[in-house]
């Protein structure tokens, strides 16, 4: 027992310069989401996030327009599938829980779900591994257009003053109590939710790459770095293929909460209260 | 009584790091428990009615998410408190 405590205390000891031997291919910490630029530099710097970014919006545009230009009756291939991820978002998202008066709404929340979805899967991808979501600002832009767009529906639906009381005073409430309720409710509604949508992407995408690098870099570690831990290093890299699993899992069920939650605020703001 | 006061300053001052990390532990319980409740009621009752599972997981899903948001400000008060 103490000899196995000791040759645990030791290790850090031994890997004390974890850099070592992998010279200058290995990124910084502070460059895992900082990048250097590519192309430009100063304000007008493209980096590998603007560059993958580019890719996404290619590849998505590329499939979509490919597939749906000269649709068939009888789709086949390319188009099944595409035409199958809509018609799911369109069944599941718009029609239950918008409802028939959401219709309007599906081709936003469609490509809402398939550019969050891809942006997100570009983590695990070979070669690129990065999740553009990753940077805040993707989710925030994403989550500023959804804002908008139920503030939109719902003022168009209850006109200005109509849209705010609903927010602001839900009817059922004691009067006293409307003291409390009012800020919070307004908070809720007009600050918290596209708050929460942004840092939901975005926390989930920068903990996910951050546990991807950490299980491969260290295993990497493990087995270039020193004889005495080349034993352990099948256990973080089984670790880290199964992250990749969990993280292939995680871009879609995000995708589907974050265009889910948009048409739940669409919903909440347009319904009339009884 | 006085020496565990000590103890306990003692301990809070040898503290390095980052505080904000407990912060954000902290912040993870509560929406932990809730989470946990709901998917588990929810799991319930499609279980009790198998033909309500797509409505129940849908409006499990919204419910989670606005469960997790105190989760996720104790994670922005995290960055931002550095």
């Amino acid at each position: 027992m103490s000899v196995l405590a000791s040759l645990l205390t030791a290790l850090p000891l031994s890997v004390a310069d974890p850099r070592k031997g992998f010279g200058d291919t290995l990124e910084k910490p502070e460059e895992i989401f900082h990048s250097k630029c590519v192309i430009g530099s100063g304000t007008f710097c493209i980096n590998r996030t603007g560059i993958l970014l580019f890719i996404v919006f290619a590849v998505l545009a590329v499939i979509l327009i490919a597939t749906t230009s000269r649709p068939k009756l009888v789709p086949t291939g390319w188009q099944n599938g595409v035409e199958a991820i809509y018609d799911f978002i369109r069944r599941d998202i718009v029609l239950g829980v918008i409802g028939p008066d959401g219709e309007r709404f599906a081709p936003y929340l469609a490509s809402l779900f398939l550019f969050t979805f891809m942006a997100s899967l570009i983590e695990v991808i070979p070669g690129l591994q990065f999740p553009v979501t990753s940077r805040m600002a993707l989710p925030a832009l994403l989550a500023i257009i959804s804002w908008l767009i139920y503030n939109y529906a719902g003022i168009r639906a209850k006109g200005l003053w109509g849209y705010l009381k609903g927010i602001m005073f839900p009817p059922g409430v004691p009067k006293p109590l409307y003291v409390i309720v009012t800020p919070i409710e307004f908070a809720a509604a007009l600050i918290l939710r596209p708050f929460t949508l942004a840092i939901r992407l975005f926390a989930n995408f920068f903990a996910g790459h951050l546990l991807l690098v950490v299980a491969f870099v260290g295993s990497s570690y493990l087995f270039l770095g020193n004889p005495a831990t080349k034993a352990f290093f099948a256990l973080t890299l089984i670790g880290g293929i199964l992250g990749v699993g969990l993280e292939i899992f995680i871009a879609a069920v995000q995708a589907y909460v974050f265009a889910l939650l948009t048409a739940a605020y669409i919903r909440l703001s347009t319904v009339e209260e009884h | 009584m006085p020496h565990i006061v000590w103890l306990v300053l003692g301990v809070l001052a040898a503290i390095k790091g980052s505080v904000s990390m407990i912060g954000y532990g902290l912040s993870a319980i509560g929406p932990g428990i809730g989470i946990g409740i709901m998917v588990g009621k929810t799991v319930e009752g499609q279980a009790r009615q198998p033909e309500m599972a797509a409505r129940l997981q849908t409006t499990m899903i919204l419910g989670i998410a606005f469960t997790d948001v105190l989760a996720l400000i104790g994670f922005v008060g995290l960055f931002i408190a550095g």
